[in-house]
Order: C-alpha cells, then structure tokens, then sequence
C-alpha cells in the first residue's frame, strides 16, 4: 500500500470521512470499500508517530526475513490478523469485528466492548455550550458563566464562589444553604426563582435561564 | 508407582503413623512445596496424596482428569486454565477445545468432595454448570474468569441447587446474557454469600431481590455490581452491608440533587473495611466526591472503566494515603500520572490501559513522561503495565534506575514497530536496562522496534524470566535463540508476528519440558519443522491452528506444550496435532 506524505494529500469532497481516516495494511490488503488508489491521509493532529513505521518495506511491519518474504505477505493478505492494522473512523460507530480482527494491541475483548459502548454514550451527549448571566446582590455588574463547562452542582457552586469570593453554606432540602450570607438561586424557563440543588442537574441545566446570587436573609423566604 | 489406599505397615516406633504425616503436610500450603514433599519416598508421596487439599493446573491438556483424581482422591478445590493466553485477543478459534465438562465428569465420581472450582479461558457449558450444581453437594465456590459457552441460565441452576454457596465470581466472560432472573433462584433462606461479583452481566437484576440478599448475608465482603446497577440502588446497598471489604459500584453517571450526593457520600462514609474499589462505569468528577470517605483504607482501585480525567484522579488520590495498586485508563494524561507520582508513595502496581486503542486521538494518551513521573514518586514499584503511543531509551532506563524491584514490566507501544520518537533507534536499550536492573524480573512483555539485539540482552541478564510476551520484533532466528539458551526459568514464552523459523522453534528443544507452553503464530515455521520437533519430543503436545487459505507447508499458529496425557482428542478440524508417539 502507498503510503503518501502530506505533500500528496487528496481530499475526495465526496468522502469526507477519508480526511480522518487513518490507515495502515499490507500490499493488497483492502482496507475497506474503496475502488481508487489507497492514500492515507495524514490527521493534523497525529502526525508522525504513525508514518515512523515507514522504515519497514512495502509497509509491513514485519521485518524482512531471509527466509520467504513473499509467502510471508501472501499469508498475510488471508489472514488478516497478521499485522494490518486500521483505525477506526472517527465519525461513526465502529463495527466490532473490524476491530477485533488483528488481535493488537492487546486488548481483552470484554474491555474493548465496554469502551465502545461507553464511546458511543459520550459522543451523543456532547452539545454546545450555554451561556447564562450570573448577578450578585450587592455587585455592580453581572458575569457570564457557561453551564455546561460544569459537570455537577459541587463543580458549579465552586466556580461560582471562586468568581464571587464568597461561599456558600452547606445545603440541605429542608433549609436551603444554612449558615452564609449569600444562596444561589436561578430563574427557569417559567420565569421563577428558584434556589440552585433542588432538582437533579439534568433537568437544572435544561431550565436555567440566568443565576443570582441573593442575599441570605432573602433566600430563605424561598423554601418555606 | 503404587497408589493403592494407605497401607499402615506393621507399625514400628521408628516411623509415623500415616495420619500423623498426612497432619503434618497439611499444614504445608504451598503447591511447590507440596511439589517436592511428594519426591521424598513413597510414604511421603502416599501422604502428600491424600491430604491434598487443593490443586492448580496451569494447563489443562497437560494432564488428564483421571490422573488427578487418581493422585489427589481428597481435593477440595482446583484452579484450572485452558485456552492459550492469546485467545484473550481473539487469535484462537472458538471450538479449540477446553471444556471443562469431561474434568466434572471425572471429579463427581473420583472427587466428590470438591467445593471450589475456578476456571480461567475454559469453555463451560449451561449443561456443565447445572451438572456442577448437582453433583457436588459441598460445592461452595464458582470462579469464572474469561471463559465462555455459558449463559445466565446456567447461573440459575447454580444458585438455585448450591445450598451452600459462598462465592459466586463471574468476571469478563463471554457469557450469552439473556435476563437478570437468575439473582431470584437463591432461595429465601439461603444466606451463606461472601462473594457476589456479576459484574460481567448488563441485563439487571431485581432491585428488591438484591437488596433482601445483601441484607441477609452478613458475612458479605465483597459485591461488585454490574453497569446498569443505579446510584440510588448502591446507596441502600451500602446501608446494608458497611462491612463490605470490596466494592464494585455499578454505572456512576447520574446526575444527583445535592441531597441525593450528600446521602450517597454518607453511605460511603460507613464502609470502613473497604480495600478495593472497582467498577464506576462512566464516572462523573462530582459522584467520585462522594467516594472519598470510604478511601482510608483502599489498597487497590481500579478506574480503568471510565474515562478519568487528569484533576479528578488529582483530586481523589489524595483521600487514599494506603494505595499499592492503581489501575486508570490513559484519559488521566501525563498530568494524572504527575498526581499519581506525588500522592501515592507506597504504589506497587500500575496498570494504564488505553481509551481508544484504535483512535489515534492524541488528546487521550500518555507518553513517556507520565512513567517517569510515576516511577520518581513511587520506589515500591514492581508492576507495570503501560500502554502508550511514544516511548523513548533514556525513560525506560529512568524507571528502572528509579524502580529496579520490578518483577512483572509490561509495556505496549500501541505502534508496532515503532522506534524511540526522539532518537528514532530502536528500543532495544530500553529493555536491555530492565533486564539488566530488574534482577527479579518474572514477566517481561516488549514492544516497539526490536532487532536481535534485545533478545541477546534478555538471554544474558533476565535469570529469573519466566514469562515472555514477544510482537513484532526480532530479526532473524538468533533472536528466539538468545532467550531459550539463556532463559533458564522459562515456563511461558508467546511470540507472534516475528522473523522466526524452524532453527529457532528447535532451539529450544532442551528447554520446552520444563516450560508450561509456547505460541508462536505469524512467525516463519512450517509444518515440517513442527513435525521434526514433535518426533524428537514425544511428551510435548506440538499443535498448528491452520488459517483459511494459507499455504500448506505453514504452520500459522503453533502451540506446544508438555503433557503427560498425550495428543488430546477433542482438537477440532483446524487443530492439526503432531506428537512423537
């Protein structure tokens, strides 16, 4: 298989997913369904780790052996576990088997299931981000804080002290934060106050529409 | 030799009674130990015999269920292991062989007190385990680790028929999972369960079935729940049963209240004893807060199923002042492996899996560095395993200058063939250090670009080998020759994808009976010089798994391996079989 340097770089606009896929096989050995001429195309971010291998010939990655190179590489093209190796394409969900077929590296089979199944879990919740103002009774001006940089109520309320220098007390669902001057409260898509904990982070992170950080003494008006 | 039962002879003051002896071999435990008290004379053979309690068999073609049952008629428990390690990476084909079934069928007429049975990559049958579960009425333990051919109705008749079950153990199998309904066939009463571990299981079980069984366990140390297990059914399960020592939580995404955090967190709290924590699939940075009070103790935890990032593993190991081992996925980075360096100083064992082994996403990597950093942090070091992307000479000799107890150094430079990336030479410096530096070197895996050279260093310096993982590497037969004329303790050596041919497999002529096993596959040895190795060793089993399509003279996987058993007969069409006999 060719393998081409970045000089020789061909975007195909139709498949796209080339530009992302990474590939490495011995001569003959079809990597998947293309017809033309097999480039590999260098991702930006990857870029000479892989292609160091080129020392070898012909892109084996066997070194070469007095005894019968060429029956080596016929072996090889059957069985396709020898030393091809293929990276999956980034866009879409790898088949297992593709994976599983070189046996390299080493990866037990139960471990490799569960970290495609746990891959194709993040991949559908990641979103862009959202930015709501944030006020603090007392303070001149306002600030703006992405809700979705943050990964729980702990990760939020820290932010939120570091940027205010303040804290926060402890809270409890009977009696709000207890014991500090300030509570974290936020307006939902109702357009009512609401103090920040009560609901799960999910649904907080899917009605908030801005926070204020309201004085103490107003902010247990809220839960009786 | 004779085995008839104990013949007292005519008894004279000079000489023990039988019991007296078989008393004090008891108390010796060690299956090597047990090994050479059975060559002192035939009295102490007999002795040995009887009261052997327990019994390891590393290979189970290597001798015959009726040769065990003969020798040991008194056994409680027996560990066994099948298929060669490199079936964990699919190189061997499903029918090869390893079924327990023909070894119960032996042990519930010949040894029918056993009440412990761990398997490892053996094929055990719904048929074999509800055989188990009837014939064996002492049966207390079941371990099953890597095997496959079952499915959750075998689990059913298990739990449904062992009365007297401790340990039920089922980890990464290939178990056909069709319903969590077998948790329901203990029986109301039963309640003897120290170990409980269904991790390997996604379909879930009933919640009040599970919470009523934790709760009338209580001699209950370890759980390690499966992925779909909730947070809210763990806190209950915590509540129940803080004498756990082991723990494996189940998925630990959920988004929490505040409330529901502090509750889990207190749970926690209670768990006093715990010295291993597993499991947390998908673990978000806030639910781990809610770990940290149980961590005073923890010994060992094991990450390597979520996606950590580096100022999450920053901020939980400072809760863990005890830990020795640590196992993470590279998502941590090198920065994670800097915290690991500081905050961990008993550390003996790492192990650093890779998130994406086929994504060549460079964000969720580590390199050398993070190594180094570990090593210069954590003398007690002796257990690595690493997967990274770049690895340099001068960081591996680093870690062993650091660390030179190392007595298991697994590193996977995830490229084959791959050179060190700063000085683009090949790796061989590296393990040359290792083995010169690591005198108690027992397990050795290489990787990267290789010429004969490392193997020359591996003959000459790592005296005290017994296991070697070999991939791509090596440049002619000279290679395999260094390690089986210099390895002297060799009991597992595995190589594929190597330059090596028939003058290398006979090399090794002297050494192979006193070795568990080899595998050499995609490596250059033919058919003929299979045969040529199975005519001068008649007690080794000398086998080819043929690929579909391959030329008729290769030998595309071989496996040999001594037995006193003989050429099994349950090979399948694939499995060519050569021996001297």
């Amino acid at each position: 298989m060719e393998r081409s340097s970045s000089s020789s770089m061909e975007l195909d606009s139709d498949l796209n997913l080339k530009a992302t896929e990474l590939r490495l096989g011995l001569p003959g050995h079809c990597g998947g369904d293309d017809d033309g001429p097999e480039k590999s195309q260098i991702s930006s971010t990857s870029p000479t780790t892989v292609l160091t291998i080129g020392r070898s010939s012909g892109g084996s990655n066997k070194r070469s052996s007095p005894e019968a190179p060429s029956s080596n590489e016929c072996r090889s093209q059957s069985d396709s576990s020898a030393s091809g190796i293929e990276f999956e394409d980034r866009d879409c969900a790898p088949p297992p088997a593709k994976a599983q077929v070189v046996g390299w590296p080493p990866i037990r089979s139960y471990r490799k299931t569960c970290l495609q199944q746990q891959k194709r879990g993040s991949e559908s919740s990641s979103g862009s981000g959202m930015y709501v103002k944030v006020s603090m009774d007392g303070a001149p001006y306002l600030r703006k804080v992405d809700v979705k940089m943050y990964k729980s109520y702990a990760d939020l309320l820290a932010g939120l002290e570091s940027m205010f220098k303040l804290k926060f007390g402890e809270y409890s669902e009977r009696e709000g934060y207890n014991g500090s001057a300030y509570a974290p409260t936020y307006e939902d898509k109702d357009g009512d106050w609401m103090l920040v904990g009560d609901v799960s982070w999910e649904m907080f992170i899917s009605s908030c529409k801005r926070l204020r950080i309201m004085r103490g003494s107003e902010a247990r008006g809220l839960g009786n | 030799m004779d085995l008839s039962p104990k013949q007292s002879s005519p008894s004279e003051s000079t000489r023990f009674p039988d019991e007296v002896l078989e008393r004090v071999l008891a108390l010796l435990t060690s299956p090597k130990d047990r090994n050479a008290v059975s060559l002192v004379c035939k009295d102490w053979y007999t002795a040995d015999s009887w009261s052997r309690r327990h019994v390891f068999i590393g290979n189970c073609y290597s001798v015959s269920p009726e040769i065990v049952a003969r020798r040991f008629p008194r056994i409680r428990s027996v560990t066994l292991k099948g298929k060669p390690r490199f079936s964990d990476f699919n190189l061997v084909p499903d029918n090869w062989g390893a079924d327990v079934h023909s070894w119960l069928l032996v042990f519930a007429s010949g040894c029918p007190f056993l009440e412990e049975l761990r398997l490892k990559r053996m094929r055990v049958t719904d048929e074999s385990l509800e055989f188990l579960a009837l014939n064996f009425p002492n049966f207390r333990a079941l371990s099953l680790l890597s095997c496959d051919g079952f499915s959750t109705s075998g689990l059913a008749t298990v739990a449904t028929h062992c009365k007297n079950l401790t340990e039920l153990d089922i980890q990464e199998n290939g178990i056909e999972d069709l319903s969590g309904d077998w948790l329901s066939c203990f029986p109301e009463n039963f309640n003897t369960l120290e170990v409980l571990n269904f991790s390997n299981l996604i379909t879930d079980v009933n919640p009040g079935v599970l919470e009523r069984l934790v709760s009338r366990c209580r001699s209950l140390k370890v759980l390690k729940l499966n992925r779909t297990s909730s947070l809210d059914r763990l806190q209950r399960l915590l509540v129940s049963a803080p004498q756990l020592t082991e723990l494996g939580a189940g998925s630990f995404s959920e988004e929490l209240t505040l409330q529901q955090h502090a509750e889990l967190k207190y749970a926690f709290g209670l768990c006093k004893n715990l010295s291993v924590l597993s499991g947390f699939w998908d673990a978000s940075a806030l639910n781990l807060s809610a770990v940290y009070p149980a961590c005073s103790r923890l010994s060992f935890l094991n990450m390597s199923y979520t996606a950590l990032q580096s100022p999450e593993l920053a901020s939980l190991l400072p809760h863990c002042p005890c830990l020795r081992r640590l196992w993470v996925l590279d998502s941590v980075g090198d920065k994670g492996l800097e915290a690991v360096g500081a905050n961990c100083p008993s550390l003996e064992e790492i192990r650093v899996f890779p998130t994406d082994p086929f994504d060549e996403d460079m964000l969720h990597t580590v390199t050398e560095s993070g190594i180094v950093a570990v090593s210069q942090g954590c003398p007690k070091l002796h257990y690595i395993l690493y997967f990274c992307r770049q690895m340099t000479n001068a960081a591996v000799a680093t870690v062993v200058r650091n660390c030179p107890d190392f007595t298991h150094f697994r590193l996977c430079i995830m490229n084959p063939g791959q050179p060190d990336h700063t000085t683009n030479q090949p790796m061989d410096e590296a393990f040359g250090a290792v083995v010169k530096a690591c005198k108690k070197l027992k397990r050795l895996s290489i990787s990267g670009l290789l010429t004969d050279l490392t193997f020359k260093y591996i003959g000459e310096y790592a005296k005290n080998l017994e296991a070697l993982s070999v991939a791509f590497a090596g440049s002619s037969d000279l290679g395999m020759q260094y390690v089986m004329e210099g390895c002297s303790k060799l009991k597992k050596l595995e190589i594929r994808d190597c330059p090596f041919g028939n003058v290398a497999l006979l090399s090794g002529l002297e050494r192979y009976e006193s070795m568990r096993s080899l595998w050499m596959s995609a490596c250059n040895v033919t058919i003929d010089g299979c045969r040529s190795l199975a005519r001068e060793m008649p007690r080794l089993n000398v086998e080819v798994m043929k690929e579909e399509g391959s030329d008729d003279c290769k030998a595309d996987k071989v496996y040999v391996y001594r037995t006193v058993a003989g050429p099994r007969r349950d090979a399948p069409p694939s499995v060519l079989t050569f021996s001297g006999l």
